[in-house]
């Protein structure tokens, strides 16, 4: 599948392939297309009418939230993000600020790593490589649950519970075996003449690696990169076992909170930092798009 | 290649005669520090976050373990109190009924959506961020919480509902008839990342091949059956051993929609909650090692009929 990266994914395929080879000029084609087009828009509008809800309700009273399904905005009502924003042991800032750092640290962490893993695997020849790359394979699909409570007891005696370190560390270590694979497939794209050439001119594995490697790997780093953003930005799981200190928490942990310290109810604060939580995932997605599309399906395909 | 398809043509390459393998084995030679040292984090983290935890968990799983004593020796006896745990078998009973309904139904929509898409639509790139979108915000605390509340018994939904004149009283995530289909519901309005996955492999397959099909008279159904499908089986077969094995997994949306607990009536009691509840609720660690033990056992098992199922439906071209 590595011909896939060569296009550009944003632009339609080349070749329209699919069901309807006749084309859509006679009448019967139009009418069926303008359908298409109304089944594909009103699955859209349904697809995203509750996130575009939620952003409309977050400038609501808590009271106006439960009455009004419409998405028509009268006055903008801030209070919901000031008194969010306060509204939990510390600022809402101070929680941004921890999954920045945890999310910051996961992404050097990956890139490092699996980028050298992943050299390693599609470049070089050593003893035991289709072992260890079968290993590699499997441990992509091993349940994290398995390994989480002897990982919980060893970070908690060397005293690192209530610091990121549980959540940073292991990035370090390629564990997030999934990237790994995907540059893997990206290293395989690349022409072989290439590293040869580099050879020939003097280069050792290292000066390949780092001088023309890196390089042409960036897009592959990229979707890594936001990947690795959204997926970490996210992550419950991980911190809510890690995480018991109000302090330490990172925003999916802070977040849910609210449901303990307002039992619940200030449904408008709720929202308000909803939003705010999301604001840097939507952005990732709109700017990096077209590496997460582009990676999904280097590593999907068959 | 995906994951999948790598691993079932793992022995593919290897060289047949002895004289061949030396060949190779001397040319491996060469590489063999360089190879060793590029791999060196992911080694350490291969044992020490991998391959350690899991003989220490499998060791843990029998005993008796709360963090504050040593483990005790306890032999088989967690795994036989899963045998009477009810809590155990509920959350069994729920994840199954989750994994069952909600991957095959949230496949078969980003299919469906995939070959509509990939009619040589204009728009493509904006119905493919519009459906990609909520697969990459469905893992998060924020969409728990907004379903929450449009599921409650006052919640988006039943305000719609009353708009319509009907009498929507029902909780939904209250009722525990209900509530996992909620859940179910999430699932599926993910369905954007295998859609993406579907229409990358859609592009694959030749025109040429449906045009001579359109020559030959076949019908869109036929075209469907006899092309589209199997070349996109192996595809497909991916999607699902992931979806499979991510779904047994889920852990957030269950946990943020019934505030911890699995309410109502454990009707959200996913494996991984209780998993969670005994294990860094109650601090049982030898028992939760024991259910995190037959985890593994039920994904590999799940996984290996896949594998073994896809002998019959699974096509590779090459």
């Amino acid at each position: 599948m590595t011909d896939l990266t060569a296009r550009t994914e944003l632009e339609p395929p080349p070749t329209p392939v699919g069901v309807t080879v006749a084309p859509a000029s006679s009448r019967g084609g139009a009418a069926r297309s303008v359908l298409k087009h109304l089944m594909l828009i009103a699955g859209a509008l349904l697809m995203v009418y509750p996130v575009v809800w939620m952003l409309v309700s977050s400038l609501r009273p808590t009271e106006v939230i439960f009455r009004t399904p419409g998405l028509w905005l009268n006055d903008v009502y801030l209070d919901n993000y000031t008194g969010g924003w306060t509204a939990l042991a510390n600022p809402f800032g101070h929680y941004m600020l921890n999954s920045a750092i945890v999310v910051i640290g996961a992404i050097i962490g990956n890139l490092l790593s699996c980028s050298l893993a992943a050299y390693a695997f599609a470049r070089l020849q050593f003893r035991l490589k289709t072992l260890w790359f079968s290993i590699m394979l499997v441990t992509i699909m091993l349940p994290i649950h398995v390994v989480v409570v002897p990982q919980y007891i060893l970070f908690n005696r060397l005293g690192w519970v209530d610091t990121f370190i549980p959540l940073i560390l292991p990035k370090f270590l390629a564990t997030d075996a999934f990237f790994v694979f995907l540059m893997v497939q990206f290293i395989r794209g690349i022409p072989r003449e290439l590293d040869e050439a580099a050879r020939i001119d003097g280069c050792n594995h290292w000066q390949i690696f780092s001088r023309m490697m890196i390089p042409l790997m960036i897009p592959a780093l990229a979707t890594t990169a936001i990947f690795t953003f959204i997926w970490t930005w996210s992550d419950y799981f991980t911190p809510l076992i890690y995480l018991t200190d109000p302090d330490s928490y990172t925003v999916p942990v802070a977040l849910r909170s609210f449901l303990d310290s307002t039992s619940g109810s200030n449904w408008g604060a709720m929202f308000a930092m909803s939003i705010v939580s999301l604001v840097p995932i939507f952005l990732a997605f709109l700017f990096g798009q077209r590496f997460l599309v582009r990676g999904i399906a280097t590593t999907g395909g068959k | 290649m995906s994951v999948v398809s790598e691993l079932s043509h793992i022995h593919v390459d290897h060289p047949k005669s002895a004289e061949a393998r030396r060949a190779q084995r001397k040319a491996a030679g060469r590489d063999n520090k360089a190879g060793y040292l590029f791999l060196l984090p992911w080694l350490v983290g291969l044992v020490v976050i991998t391959i350690i935890p899991l003989v220490a968990s499998l060791y843990l799983s029998f005993t008796d373990y709360s963090l504050i004593e040593a483990p005790t020796w306890t032999g088989l006896d967690n795994y036989a109190r899963m045998i009477d745990d009810a809590r155990l078998h509920k959350s069994l009973e729920v994840t199954f009924i989750y994994v069952i309904v909600s991957v095959p139904l949230q496949l078969a929509l980003a299919l469906g959506v995939a070959m509509l898409l990939n009619q040589g639509m204009r728009g493509l790139a904006f119905y493919r961020s519009v459906f990609y979108l909520p697969s990459m915000l469905g893992a998060s605390v924020a969409i728990a919480l907004l379903w929450r509340q449009m599921f409650g018994t006052d919640g988006l939904v039943n305000t719609v509902l009353r708009l319509f004149g009907l009498d929507a009283t029902t909780g939904w995530i209250s009722d525990p008839k209900y509530a996992l289909g909620t859940l179910i519901l999430l699932h599926v309005w993910t369905f954007g990342s295998p859609m993406v996955i579907f229409l990358a492999g859609l592009r694959q397959i030749p025109a040429m091949y449906y045009e001579a099909a359109a020559v030959d008279g076949a019908t869109r159904w036929h075209r469907f059956a006899k092309i589209t499908l199997p070349l996109l089986s192996p595809i497909i077969f991916f999607n699902l051993v992931l979806q499979i094995i991510g779904a047994f997994q889920s852990f957030t949306q269950a946990h943020v929609v019934s505030n911890g607990t699995g309410a109502p009536s454990d009707s959200t009691l996913f494996y991984t909650l209780y998993l969670y509840q005994r294990g860094f609720g109650e601090f049982e660690m030898g028992y939760a090692a024991a259910m995190a033990w037959l985890l593994v056992v039920i994904v590999g098992a799940a996984t290996a009929i896949n594998f073994f199922a896809s002998k019959y439906w699974v096509f590779y071209d090459d």
